[in-house]
């Protein structure tokens, strides 16, 4: 199962990378992300124990992630053909064998059970992303690309070795040297505490620079505003989920380890950070795409404070990874059918998305409520669920300062979405405009946004099952 | 063994001092190259016994850092008008010193921390934090792009070096998946490389300040 969900897009790659015509091989998207996504839900939800080997194995963590990845690329890949098709002028063998390689790789990442192996996919999914950001073959786009993949390799660097101080804790311990997960896992207790700790500051840099935590963020906004939306959609949804996932890992051993002491003031220090450096450069942002950017960084620093926190918000935690996740692919998705239309993302030239583009508009502004943490939507009840969280172990300080960045963020982004959707459209687009709702680009979004609401309101039964075996998994109550 | 290890070690250690001490991007990639295929022999004298396992990662090793990607750094210097680094943003001197005192600071740090494996050469550690830092100094101070993935490259070799120790935690398949990676990251750097050539005309890092709030 594993291999089939790794190499099928691989495979398929391949013979994108092989088809001459433009306009065909956009399909080679869904041809991957349909049987990509069945399989998927086939492996999560089947009660079946989908261990494959000691490396890889499916875990109810990397199933959520899994279950987020395909989901996503899912939706992202019908909407790619018909962006591709739109935008026939420029080559797309690159993008799109890119892209597949690029649901492998996440695979990948999501089955790893080995922290060496982990590494080396996460590494992967950074290279083969960095083409994607250079779509657009613009001077601007180079220097997005530039700047993602110097930071990102860095910081990736700085993960390995922090990977080599974890094999080496044990080895001091006196141990075998190891980085299979599941052993260090049952080791935990023993591993050598200065190596680990060190181990775990580097792996908080390295995977959060992939993540996008302030202060090591800047190279976000970015590539997220250069990139194609699809694009920031799978970044900001897929892989940044990714990384959270390998840093959930480390996380994992360190509790196992009794370290959620140590643990706890680096998580809640970066992820009070990277909300705070959001919410301020949110404020009159006249960019969306690059709003989107910082939105995401501000729900990084959610996922770590709900780790910080620990055992009481780890549920909502876990559920924010899927919620969050499904929801950028709205904003984004949406964000890029208003960026065609206007040919600009710029809140100076872009007014009156709602008459312009009624799906799209509405939607943005939609999945913006969304994002806030508006009820009746998902983000709502993980983000709820984090605070109350807070509030049961105490943390009345870190809860209220929560409150406040969270309403920042809400002022912030609120002031960019609404001139971006209400008022009136300039002449020329109103009049010349060529680029309109369809299905292709609509049906993605509008699915989405039903996703996140139903996750707002009613969570399905082997949904909540799976989130609760996630939770204990770590080990916190369920 | 113990004296070898340690011998090619102080030798990684003075060239990391060299690539600090020239401007000459063409003389910090033969460095480099020299340094990768001393990299290349540790696997094997670290560990008793030649096993067949080490001799294919020390050989992979020594034509990836020593050969492929030094060959692959000069193409891309190739079209560029510019090949000295002109203006670092702390001399030659200076970037020299800060090495030295990055050396020093090492192998400071690695004898407050408590090491295992005694019995193999207590250099091992210190070497690779040194070496991580002067690529940190390279990757910081230099403003053309080609000198700063040499930064890089001069990092995860420091990071090999560590990995040394840990041979039995990373299987040949992954280890050769780290290669990979950064073969691939390497390559692709030097793509993007040559399009800030053609775009810019240049490929000093300075111009490519227009993504700002």
């Amino acid at each position: 199962m594993a291999f089939l969900l790794i190499f099928y897009p691989l495979l398929i790659a391949v013979a994108a990378a092989v088809i001459t015509s433009n306009r065909v091989r956009p399909y080679m998207l869904p041809v991957a992300a349909v049987p990509h996504c069945v399989l998927t839900y086939i492996v999560v939800f089947s009660n079946r124990i989908s261990e494959t080997s000691t490396w890889l194995s499916l875990d109810p963590l990397g199933k959520i992630v899994l279950l987020l990845v395909s989901t996503l690329f899912l939706f992202c890949s019908f909407y790619a053909v018909q962006y591709l098709h739109f935008r026939n002028d420029r080559n797309n063998r690159i993008f799109i064998v890119c892209l597949l390689t690029f649901l492998g790789t996440m695979s990948l990442v999501t089955w790893a059970h080995h922290l060496g192996l982990m590494w080396v996919a996460i590494e992967a999914t950074t290279l083969v992303t960095a083409p994607l950001i250079y779509f657009n073959h613009t001077r601007l786009s180079i220097e997005a690309m530039w700047k993602y993949l110097l930071i990102g390799s860095v910081g990736i660097a700085l993960a390995l070795l922090g990977t080599f101080f974890i094999a080496y804790s044990s080895l001091h311990a006196g141990l075998d040297a190891t980085l299979t997960y599941d052993v260090l896992l049952h080791n935990a207790p023993q591993l050598s505490k200065i190596w680990l700790h060190a181990a775990f500051i580097l792996l908080l840099v390295g995977y959060g620079t992939k993540m996008g935590l302030a202060p090591m963020h800047t190279w976000k906004p970015d590539a997220y505003g250069e990139s194609p939306g699809l694009v920031g959609a799978i970044f900001a949804g897929a892989t940044t989920s990714c990384a959270f996932l390998a840093f959930l890992r480390i996380y994992h051993i360190c509790y196992a380890a009794g370290e959620q002491q140590y643990m706890s003031r680096l998580l809640l220090f970066m992820g009070f950070l990277s909300m705070i450096a959001a919410a301020l450069f949110l404020i009159r942002q006249r960019d969306i795409k690059r709003m989107l950017a910082y939105s995401s960084i501000e729900h990084m620093g959610i996922l770590m404070i709900g780790l910080g926190i620990g055992k009481t918000a780890l549920y909502g935690t876990v559920l924010h990874i899927l919620t969050n996740g499904i929801t950028k692919g709205v904003l984004f998705l949406s964000a890029g059918n208003i960026h065609r239309a206007y040919g600009s993302k710029n809140i100076e030239q872009v007014h009156g998305a709602l008459r312009i583009l009624p799906l799209s508009g509405s939607m943005f502004l939609v999945s913006f409520l969304a994002i806030t943490g508006s009820p009746p939507f998902g983000p709502f009840i993980s983000e709820f669920s984090i605070l109350s969280g807070m509030f049961d172990s105490h943390a009345y300080f870190s809860g209220a300062l929560f409150l406040v960045l969270l309403c920042i963020v809400f002022i912030g982004m609120g002031g960019t979405v609404l001139s971006t959707v209400q008022g009136n459209a300039p002449k020329d687009i109103k009049e010349k405009g060529t680029f309109k709702d369809g299905f292709w680009n609509g049906a993605p979004v509008l699915a989405m946004m039903i996703i996140v609401l139903i996750l707002g309101i009613y969570i399905p039964e082997p949904l909540a099952a799976l989130l609760n075996d996630a939770v204990e998994f770590i080990g916190g109550q369920s | 063994m113990t004296n070898l290890l340690n011998a090619i070690l102080v030798i990684i250690l003075m060239l990391n001092l060299f690539t600090l001490g020239t401007t000459r991007i063409q003389s910090i990639i033969r460095i480099v190259a020299f340094q990768g295929i001393l990299l290349g022999i540790l696997p094997l004298i670290t560990h008793d016994g030649l096993s067949l396992m080490a001799v294919a990662a020390s050989i992979i090793a020594i034509v990836l850092k020593g050969f492929a990607i030094p060959v692959m750094m000069s193409h891309a210097l190739r079209d560029v008008q510019i090949k000295r680094e002109v203006e670092p943003l702390i001399g030659i001197l200076p970037s020299i010193i800060l090495g030295a005192l990055a050396t020093v600071f090492a192998l400071l740090f690695a004898s407050q921390m408590p090491l295992a494996n005694e019995n193999l050469s207590k250099l091992i550690v210190p070497s690779a934090i040194a070496t991580i830092l002067v690529g940190f100094i390279l990757l910081t101070t230099r403003f053309k792009a080609l000198t700063q993935v040499i930064g890089y490259l001069i990092l995860e070799n420091g990071i090999f070096i560590f990995g040394v120790l840990l041979m039995e935690a990373m299987p040949m398949v992954i280890e050769m998946g780290v290669l990979l990676d950064l073969f691939v990251g390497i390559f692709v750097s030097c793509i993007i490389i040559s399009k800030i050539n053609q775009s810019f005309s240049s490929m000093d890092t300075r111009i490519l300040s227009s993504l700002k709030e």
